[in-house]
């Protein structure tokens, strides 16, 4: 064997060791979340009727293709690979870079590389070993998906279609990831790397397929080409259970990825050392600037690279948003069906067209924003365990300051980003339709609809903070996770109405039309309710590691 | 003399690990205490709570006069802290880091920042990620140094050193001390603490064991003799404080209890003694002493 691999084995064996609950609750949750969504159909649209009417509307809306995909026809196979397959594409790629670059870069930056680089290890040895246990975990995962499509009562061969096209997307990001994690020196710059990437490929293909063309049969549709470019469009592109689909050679493309991203990885990791990356540190200044010398100042700068990145995002997404109403405003004199569909996704109600379709983009808008503030929240609890808090709360500074400070800034950002939100959608959309100033009013107005809920999930994580420091990251997001698929998607997975009432999102108005105080007010206490009592909790409490 | 730092019968329990189980320190003003006890003896617990992050489940503390949970704010304008395991921000710099924790505390006096980082000759430019473990201690030394405070607690601040520093900071314990304040210093270092401690508490598993001036606990420490004479030595590992005797008929090595030391030479002197040297007792042989026990357990 080549020495610079020697020890694969051996360090494949402790990754395997060190995520050996994480792993496996990855897989089990998406597997889950498919089989969930494939038993939905039968209650939700039993009949090929149902389904055929679903997607005539479908394929004219393309803010339906943008987060479902562009349907291949009217099976309860096909429908699930609509409905679900680009998703669970998602979380394939997220498990695949989180691991990845769980096993190389952090290792490096926490030094624990460097110990092992000093036995009798190669230096391909961790890169080989992170990619050997995620490509496993992948092909895992795609088998289970597989079995329980089959499970389901779905041909063989579609099924395993699925399941392959879910795997190869999350090698195909394992091997993003493994690239990136050559290019930073810190696991957090090379996981946002990696997120952006699988972000960017969720949003190429969704344009792709909101682009797409349909077919003559009027409900099913090719996706435009962009479709191509994007690790979840081949996932897509192998149009499992269609006719003419279950396309294997599409498999040839994530695998050549993996081939070329590793090889690339394998030739940057032998230009540099352990613990370096290739994108250099620059000298910054030797003094501080007076704006980072106070809790608040220390606070924003921590936090403005999260708020940052997620605000281009949000902008970006909310542009594209808004001229995707351009085109939804022309089918509306063609197409009376859309209205249905849209109002449906609104929470229902019978609203002008347009109102509907921002209500439905705002409530998106307002689930990623209230991802930002969820990760922004979380920053605190990293300073505790990373004992960056722990000088720091040595000196003057009061625990309700320190921990004040962050909340300031994340929310500040969280209403930030919806104003921002709507400010592109009504520059784009506002100036087509000649009335930039009454749209923008109305636009604002539909985002800060979404604050309420938002900010009740913010209480939410920092009550754990408060409350239970060292399980409070993993249980912020299983409630923010469980408010999604509760709320906004309870609906479209058959949840039933007293669960679904547990979501704050369940609760948020669509629109300004059905807006009414109690909601808003009750939502609003529960949420300052929260946070005082996480800030009285964390006053009491021991500093945790 | 006022005390600077009063615990008494400390105790404080992580779920069923008892970190420390009833500790008493006491650190009088202008004085440099050394804190000593082997890994996970409860010097940084100890530490900790003095500062408000942990809560005692009981005994008393009392850290400048005033409680160190209840008025911890107050009290920290008034001292300045260097961790054992001092974690910076990977993104600001190591001069950013510095001015930060100096405003945070209370204000710094720049001439003596600058002068500090010449001392310890770090580039303050620098990203805090690409320090190694002793320049990210040189930032929290360097922090707390240029801080006008009344103490300084310093929980093993030299442990990522290089001989050079070692000495710097020594300099900058003097000098504070010379200026009348306070220093707590954990340390694993002896011969650290023997250069700069007036007193020495040494703690194991969460107690304390010994507490006095170094004077004191030399006291309690042996001294090696080694001894030739004209005549055969006998009788002299019947003496009372006297141990391992090692002897061929004209020549003895043995240790003997500090307080017997004066006894032992005039019940030699009889043999006619022609050479004699003495090592004295270090503080490294009383820390091992107390934890030598400790290692025979680990042992057994
Ligand atoms: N947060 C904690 N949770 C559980 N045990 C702890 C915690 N902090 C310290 N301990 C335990 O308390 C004991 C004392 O630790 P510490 O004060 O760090 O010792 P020292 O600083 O003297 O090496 C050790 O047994 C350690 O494992
Ligand atoms: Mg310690």
């Amino acid at each position: 064997m080549n020495s610079a691999f020697t020890g694969t084995g051996r360090l494949a064996r402790l990754a395997l060791r060190r995520d050996r609950v994480q792993l496996p609750v990855w897989i089990l949750s998406t597997v889950a979340l498919g089989a969930f969504a494939r038993s939905a159909l039968d209650t939700q649209y039993p009949t090929e009727a149902d389904r055929l009417a679903v997607l005539r509307v479908a394929v004219d809306t393309p803010a339906v293709l943008m987060f479902r995909a562009a349907p291949t026809g009217t099976s309860t196979g096909e429908m699930t690979a609509f409905g679900i397959l680009a998703f669970l594409a998602i979380l394939a790629g997220f498990m695949s870079t989180l691991a990845v670059i769980r096993h190389t870069r952090q290792n490096e930056e926490t030094g624990r590389a460097e110990m092992i680089g000093a036995t009798a290890v190669g230096r391909h040895a961790g890169l080989t070993a992170a990619l050997v246990v995620v490509v496993g975990a992948n092909v895992v995962l795609g088998a289970l998906i597989a079995l329980t499509l089959v499970g389901a009562g779905e041909p063989a061969a579609g099924s395993l279609a699925a399941g392959a096209g879910v795997g190869a997307a999350g090698i195909a990001f394992a091997a993003v990831a493994a690239v990136a994690a050559q290019l930073t020196q810190s696991a957090r710059a090379a996981n946002g790397i990696a997120a952006a990437v699988v972000g960017a490929s969720y949003l190429v293909r969704g344009v792709a397929d909101a682009f797409g063309e349909v077919r003559p049969n009027g409900y099913t549709m090719t996706s435009a080409w962009p479709s191509w470019l994007s690790p979840i469009g081949w996932t897509m592109q192998m149009r499992p259970f269609a006719e003419g689909g279950n396309r294997w050679w599409v498999l040839a493309l994530p695998l050549a990825l993996l081939v070329v991203a590793v090889a690339a990885a394998f030739a940057l990791a032998g230009r540099r050392d352990v613990g370096m990356g290739l994108l250099a540190d620059r000298p910054g200044p030797g003094q501080a600037s007076p704006a980072l010398l106070s809790p608040l100042g220390l606070a924003w700068r921590l936090q403005r690279g999260t708020a940052l990145g997620w605000g281009i995002a949000i902008g970006v997404f909310s542009l594209v948003l808004g001229s995707m109403a351009n085109a939804v405003d022309d089918l509306v004199a063609e197409n009376s069906g859309v209205t249905g569909t849209i109002n449906d996704l609104a929470g229902g109600g019978a609203h002008a067209i347009m109102d509907a379709f921002f209500g439905a983009m705002m409530a998106t808008i307002g689930a990623l924003v209230a991802g930002y503030l969820v990760q922004a929240l979380m920053r605190p609890r990293a300073e505790e365990a990373g004992t960056r808090a722990e000088p720091v709360l040595a000196t003057a500074t009061g625990r309700l300051t320190w921990l004040g400070g962050h909340i300031a800034v994340a929310t500040a950002g969280a209403v930030a980003m919806l104003g921002l939100a709507a400010v592109a959608m009504a520059l784009v959309y506002g100036l087509s339709v000649h009335d930039l100033g009454g749209q923008l009013a109305h636009l604002a107005g539909t985002a800060y609809l979404q604050l309420p809920a938002v900010l009740t999930l913010a209480g939410l994580a920092v009550a754990l903070f408060g409350l239970v420091p060292r399980f409070a990251v993993g249980l912020t997001w299983f409630g923010f996770a469980l408010s999604f698929v509760l709320g906004p998607y309870g609906a479209l997975l058959g949840v039933p109405e007293s669960l679904r009432e547990l979501s704050p999102f369940s609760h948020t108005p669509a629109v300004p039309a059905d807006a009414t105080a109690a909601p808003i007010v009750v939502m609003s206490a529960i949420a300052l309710v929260l946070g005082a009592a996480g800030l009285a909790w964390f006053r009491r409490r021991d500093l945790a590691t | 003399m006022t005390s600077a730092i009063s615990v008494s019968a400390l105790v404080k329990t992580f779920g069923r690990v008892r970190a420390l189980d009833g500790l008493d320190l006491e650190v009088e003003a202008g004085e440099v205490h050394g804190f000593l006890g082997p890994n996970g003896s409860g010097k940084s617990t100890t530490i900790r709570v003095l500062l408000g992050l942990l809560r005692a489940d009981s005994g008393a503390v009392s850290l400048l006069g005033g409680n160190p949970w209840r008025d911890a704010v107050t009290l920290h304008r008034r001292l300045a802290y260097v961790p054992g395991d001092v974690n910076l921000w990977p993104n600001l710099t190591g001069g950013e880091a510095i001015d930060l924790f100096g405003s945070l505390r209370g204000g710094l006096d720049r001439q003596r920042r600058d002068e500090l980082i010449q001392r310890f000759q770090l580039d303050p430019s620098k990203r805090a990620r690409t320090y190694s473990k002793g320049n990210r201690q040189k930032v929290a030394i360097v922090a707390a140094f240029a801080s006008d405070v009344e103490l300084y607690v310093l929980d093993e601040p030299t442990s990522g050193l290089d001989p050079l520093m070692e000495a710097a900071f020594q300099e900058c314990v003097r000098e504070v001390k010379g200026q009348g304040r306070t220093v707590l210093l954990s340390s694993h270092i002896f011969s650290e603490v023997e250069a700069l401690c007036d007193r020495v508490s040494i703690i194991r598993q969460g107690r304390t064991v010994e507490s006095g001036t170094l004077a004191q606990l030399r006291h309690l420490t042996r001294t090696s003799v080694s001894v030739e004479t004209t005549l055969p030595i006998t009788g002299l590992a019947d003496l009372p404080g006297v141990h391992d005797v090692d002897a061929t008929a004209t020549h003895a090595t043995f240790a003997v209890d500090t307080a017997e030391l004066n006894n032992a030479l005039a019940y030699l002197t009889q043999f006619d003694v022609r050479a004699l040297s003495s090592a004295p007792p270090s503080l490294e042989e009383l820390f091992l002493r107390h934890y030598g026990d400790e290692l025979a357990g680990a042992v057994r």
